[in-house]
């Protein structure tokens, strides 16, 4: 095997990793910025995270730690399959523990544990631009974020609250970063906005189809748009984790029967394995080991 | 009226290739006046309200606008930043088409707010009660307020317009054929409205319409337009009552008399 032909470090060869190091660099420079790049075709269909891998790709190191999530979950088809493809194309360590990696790749979730320095969190973006539904020309939203007219954003809250009584938007809730960029922090949900806001890890959002690289500096200021009188809220739960009694951190809702049975739990499956480590047990668990496993 | 003209045109030209769009135009206008550019279609009337609406970057000439601190500047060499901030604060744009003008996937109420929040406005209930009161002063009811446009009549639609032109107080706001499309009833009432509108804000407003009677009715001056030349130029009764140019002539004699 070892005199076949073999796949470059980390898949893409290296002037491409060079050129998406250069637009992740503009990207850090003018935060929350869309920097174009010349997006490659990667083996896996656009809409998996094309975006991220690409920028995974450019800044992993052999020495590097990867986790990937997908939808704060390390053991779904899309991070299994990407885990598993940087093994194969990078040889690197993976891990499902957030204080472990040194990477971490993700679709819509932030960890629940407070990321540090040096950790970088790569998200996959699929549509970046925030005024994109509000305004359908390309040419007319990049005139828009360079001269800073954002007064379109507060029109789509203005219809939420006209409608619903309330600003409804629970993912992709656009964030003013650094004073200046209108940004979509990608379909994570609205839960995760407030721990990019001063964030010690690095942000980068890499969105494949759309060919466009942005970035969060660490220590950057991150915030949601809102009204004076409507301010910006994130999500609540009434319930704990059903596994892990966790209080306060992003639940997903399951569906167990056809009978209107249904548990929550953690989103972040590592944080909610730590717990139950720790000897944290949820009422589910407790009395009926079967029903949650 | 003050002893300044709030717009000064001096020679502006616009060519297409080598066909003539409009040729070296000048005028002034006040604050308060309303003008009427009229003539027949093909006669530049649009082109020119493009040129000076910094629509559409003439070929020769300057457009200089009195800002609100009493300076005059050349419209063609503010920043395009600028250019834009002004057209969404101080002038208004009525398009022919109500389409054209407004958003039609979002409420009457965010049409009209648009332009409040585009200025830094962030609270909701404030951008509401005025949205409110301008639907009122164009006479949509006030239950409409969350229904799109969609939904309503091409009067309404164009009131919608021209109340969300009007939130943010402009001194000047310009009128591609406000009334086209509309039936006569409709066009009276809207007319009507846009009068008391004009009148009670001390509007500057440039008009461009085909139909006299329009500018009949708004307008305080009048320019006569043919292939691309203003011919006639004065007071709107003198230049219906008594045209001096023989197209001008032709154009008041084509009215139909019911």
């Amino acid at each position: 095997m070892t005199d076949l032909a073999t796949y470059n470090f980390a898949y893409l060869d290296e002037q491409t990793k060079r050129m998406i190091r250069r637009a992740i660099l503009k990207a850090i420079s003018i935060p929350g910025y869309q920097v174009p790049f010349a997006s490659r075709e990667m083996p896996m269909p656009y809409g998996w995270g094309t975006g991220g891998v690409q920028v995974t790709a450019a800044i992993i190191g052999p020495e590097d730690v990867l986790k990937v999530i997908d939808q704060g979950a390390d053991d779904t088809t899309n991070a299994v399959s990407i885990r598993a493809f940087f093994q194969k194309v990078a040889d690197v360590a993976v891990t499902t523990h957030t204080k472990d990696a040194t990477i971490i790749q993700t679709r819509h979730r932030i960890p629940e544990q407070k990321l540090t320095e040096g950790q970088v969190l790569v998200y996959q973006v699929p549509i970046p631009e925030p005024l994109r539904f509000l305004e359908p020309r390309e040419t007319e939203t990049r005139k828009m974020h360079a001269l800073e007219e954002y007064g379109l954003m507060h029109v789509k809250l203005y219809e939420d609250i006209a409608i619903n009584g309330r600003i409804s938007k629970t993912y992709a809730y656009p964030v003013k970063v650094d004073g200046r960029y209108v940004m979509d922090p990608s379909p994570t949900p609205k839960f995760d906005n407030p721990k990019m806001h001063m964030s010690d890890a690095l942000q980068l959002f890499g969105a494949g189809r759309e060919k466009r690289i942005y970035a969060v500096p660490p220590h950057t200021e991150v915030v949601s748009l809102d009204f004076e009188d409507y301010p910006f809220e994130i999500q609540t739960f009434e319930q704990d984790c059903a596994l892990c009694g966790a209080h306060g951190v992003y639940l997903d809702e399951v569906v167990l029967d056809d009978k209107g049975g249904r548990m929550f739990v953690c989103s972040d499956t590592d944080h909610c394995e730590d717990r139950r480590e720790h000897g944290h047990v949820g009422a589910m668990l407790a009395p009926n080991q079967e029903a949650a496993e | 009226m003050s002893d300044n003209p709030l717009l000064k045109v001096s020679g502006v030209s616009k060519f297409y290739g080598s066909r003539i769009g409009c040729k070296d135009v000048n005028f002034e206008l006040w604050p308060g006046e309303v003008l009427a550019i009229v003539g027949e279609s093909g006669s530049g009337k649009t082109t020119l309200l493009n040129c000076i609406s910094t629509r559409l970057l003439p070929t020769a000439g300057s457009v200089e606008y009195r800002m609100r601190d009493g300076n005059f500047r050349d419209l063609y060499h503010m920043s395009e930043a600028e250019r834009r901030f002004l057209m969404r604060t101080d002038w208004g744009f009525v398009h022919q088409n109500p389409a054209d003008g407004l958003r039609m996937t979002v409420s009457a109420g965010a049409n009209v707010g648009e332009r409040l929040m585009a200025v830094g406005d962030r609270h909701y209930g404030k951008i509401r009660e005025t949205a409110t009161d301008w639907l009122g002063r164009v006479e949509i009811s006030a239950d409409r307020i969350d229904d799109q446009p969609r939904s309503f009549s091409g009067g309404m639609r164009q009131r919608l317009q021209i109340a969300r032109n009007l939130v943010t107080g402009p001194r000047l706001v310009f009128m591609d054929e406000p009334t086209g499309g509309l039936d006569v009833s409709v066009q009276a009432r809207l007319l009507d409205l846009v009068r008391g509108l004009v009148n009670d804000l001390g509007l500057a407003a440039i008009v461009v319409t085909h139909d006299l009677a329009v500018a009949r009715l708004l307008s305080h001056r009048m320019m006569v337009m043919k292939d691309g030349h203003v011919i006639e130029h004065g007071l709107t009764d003198r230049v219906l009552d008594d045209p001096r140019e023989p197209y001008t002539q032709l154009l008041v004699s084509s009215i139909l008399q019911v």
